[in-house]
């Protein structure tokens, strides 16, 4: 078990080296000088060598990429002498558009992201599982069919249509629910859920799509299972096959892949978090990316790649919890 | 065979029978109107090659064939008609008083739980009032009975930590957990290397000697049933060729087809040479 572990933390740490390293390449290769931008209008060569030194980029690419690598750990130092601005470990940089620190920026967004991901994911879960399940059952029938177009429907409609559509509907329209705005859970609880809700629904929808079919043909695939034959053949009650010989073994890889959508959504909504306003890290992205605010962007994709793997890593972990061949395997 | 009439003598008696499939060419028949009978403590093989209808047979009799399969005919089971039985009956027979034996014990045990949870939840849904320890207990004694060494400890491991063999056993034990009156084994020995396929059947021949369940053996290895079974009934493409004791089918078989299965078992004073095939004329053409 110890090995596994050792094992699993050993790639994590390859993965996202070469996460960094690949963000780093593709910023410093491909975008524009960032001093430039900073400098703004009223420039002069001396502020932007200036300014340059002070970044570092006037160094070579493997001592700015490593500069940058062990800023994560141990931190580091802007310029020199009276100017210098330190910036402590885990040190993303500095925005060069708000010249906070970027590990700020994100610790502040990321309630906001999550609070969006758990809800939908929960949402989708409940939803996508008993419609699969539902669907299984009837497998061929009416109820099937229905869900079947229901789900094609929510996997082809766009996330901003549906978002704006929703919000159109109901709080313009129907004025069933407030107009979003950015309160805390302790302040107003029904002000705040009912801020997250149109989020929750958006994202949801088209997971759970996703996540019905799984179900539904994970499940109608194990009751083809010769041990639900056997199952039947022992006297058991339908409940009790369905139960204990068709929904674990249906479910389990479920796990799998909600345990990476998830962490995928913990990196940020970009697209739902902005047609809601909502302050998230997905929003923050967005915004960097129109103006190209580099270390905030890299700050982003880090993130969002050390929750996809960190999420890989406990999925396997509750694989081996649940699938008792996985198990035995890896301890010997 | 024997025209008896309705008697007591029988624990199986299966008249008519026939399983057909409706497809998008019209119904096709497995089983066609089959007729056969297992004396109580009898021992029955169903013969034939693969496609012959004998897995359908079996699935008939427990009520557990595919969806989209039908049956009709009379299946009566100790005096009671199987195939006008309501579910809830038929559940409540099935595994408890007819017990199958699958081919495969690896996809047939369920890789989730352990062999100790799968043989006693049979136990506990067929006896009411029996508490988690006492179906253990049960578990232990049935896997003892099978020759699963150790079985205080193996009760709790998965299937995937057993042989093949083992599997069968556990299998096996799972049957004899309920003590039924019919055992219906189902190419038992067929996933199984040949050592272990012996030890397999005198499993089989040893728990019918102690319990006096009735057994149908179903195999398409003529060598399998010649170790077990008293009564033969020999199938082809869901139609019954011959049946009779199995002696009398061993030593002089009434039809071709009975012989050519007979002439492809290899046989050690064979000369060496090629295997015989079954290039046995069509039921038409025998005809």
């Amino acid at each position: 078990m110890i090995r596994f572990l050792l094992n699993r933390v050993m790639g994590m740490v390859v993965v996202l080296f070469l996460v960094c390293l690949f963000t780093f390449v593709i910023f410093f290769v491909l975008s524009p000088d960032p001093a430039v931008q900073i400098c703004g209008k009223n420039c002069t060569p001396e502020v932007i060598d200036q300014l340059r030194a002070n970044l570092g980029l006037d160094q070579p690419f493997w001592s700015q990429f490593w500069t940058f690598v062990s800023g994560l750990f141990v931190g580091r130092t802007y310029g020199s002498g009276p100017n210098a601005i330190d910036c402590a470990a885990p040190c993303l940089g500095y925005s060069f558009q708000t010249s906070q620190p970027v590990f700020d920026m994100i610790a502040q967004r990321l309630p906001v992201s999550a609070t969006v991901a758990i809800g939908a994911a929960i949402l989708w879960l409940l939803a996508g599982v008993s419609a699969g399940l539902v669907s299984a059952v009837r497998e061929g029938r009416f109820a099937d069919r229905f869900i079947t177009g229901l789900t094609l429907t929510g996997m082809s409609i766009p996330n901003y249509v549906l978002g704006l559509s929703l919000q159109f509907l109901l709080v313009v329209t129907l004025g069933w629910l407030p107009f979003p705005q950015a309160v805390p859970f302790s302040e107003d609880p029904v002000q705040w859920f009912s801020n997250y809700l149109m989020p929750w629904i958006v994202l949801a929808v088209g997971a759970s799509a996703v996540y019905t079919r799984l179900t539904r043909a994970n499940v109608i695939e194990t009751l083809q299972e010769n041990y639900v034959r056997t199952a039947r053949a022992k006297g058991l009650s339908p409940g009790l096959v369905w139960r204990r010989h068709a929904l674990r073994p249906a479910l389990t890889p479920i796990v799998t892949i909600f345990g990476m959508d998830f962490a995928g959504l913990l990196g940020g909504a970009l697209i739902t978090e902005t047609v809601f306003g909502l302050n998230g890290i997905g929003k923050m992205a967005a915004d960097s990316i129109t103006k190209n605010d580099q270390p905030v962007i890299m700050g982003v994709t880090l993130l969002a790649a050390f929750f996809v793997v960190i999420g890989n890593m406990v999925v396997d972990l509750l694989y081996t919890a649940i699938d008792p061949r996985v198990r035995v395997g890896s301890a010997a | 065979m024997s025209e008896t009439p309705r008697d007591t003598e029988n624990l199986l008696r299966v008249r008519d029978l026939t399983v057909g499939f409706h497809t998008a060419a019209g119904q096709v028949d497995v089983v066609k109107q089959l007729d056969f009978d297992l004396a109580r403590g009898g021992a029955l093989g169903i013969v034939g090659e693969s496609g012959s209808g004998k897995s359908m047979t079996s699935l008939a009799i427990m009520g557990l064939l595919p969806k989209g399969a039908s049956r009709s005919g009379s299946i009566e089971f100790d005096g009671t008609e199987l195939t006008t039985l309501p579910e809830r009956a038929m559940r409540s027979i099935r595994g408890d008083r007819i017990a199958m034996i699958f081919q495969d014990p690896l996809s047939s045990l369920n890789p989730y739980y352990t062999v100790g949870t799968q043989i006693a939840e049979a136990y506990r849904s067929h006896r009411s009032g029996v508490t988690r320890r006492q179906a253990r207990k049960v578990a232990i004694e049935a896997m003892e009975r099978v020759h699963i060494r150790d079985a205080a400890r193996r009760v709790d491991h998965y299937p995937h930590q057993f042989s093949g063999g083992m599997r069968q056993r556990v299998m096996i034990a799972m049957t004899l957990s309920m003590e039924p009156e019919l055992i219906i084994a189902d190419e038992p020995t067929t996933a199984l290397d040949v050592t272990v396929q012996a030890q397999i059947l005198d499993l089989l021949a040893e728990i019918r000697s102690d319990t006096g369940a009735g057994l149908i053996l179903i195999t398409h290895d003529l060598a399998v049933v010649s170790q077990v079974t008293d009564h033969l009934v020999v199938m082809r493409d869901g139609d019954l060729v011959e049946q009779g004791a199995a002696e009398q089918i061993f030593t002089d078989p009434q039809r071709d087809y009975t012989r050519m299965l007979l002439d492809a078992v290899p046989r050690i004073d064979d000369e060496i040479g090629l295997l015989r095939t079954l290039t046995a004329p069509t039921a038409e053409e025998e005809s």
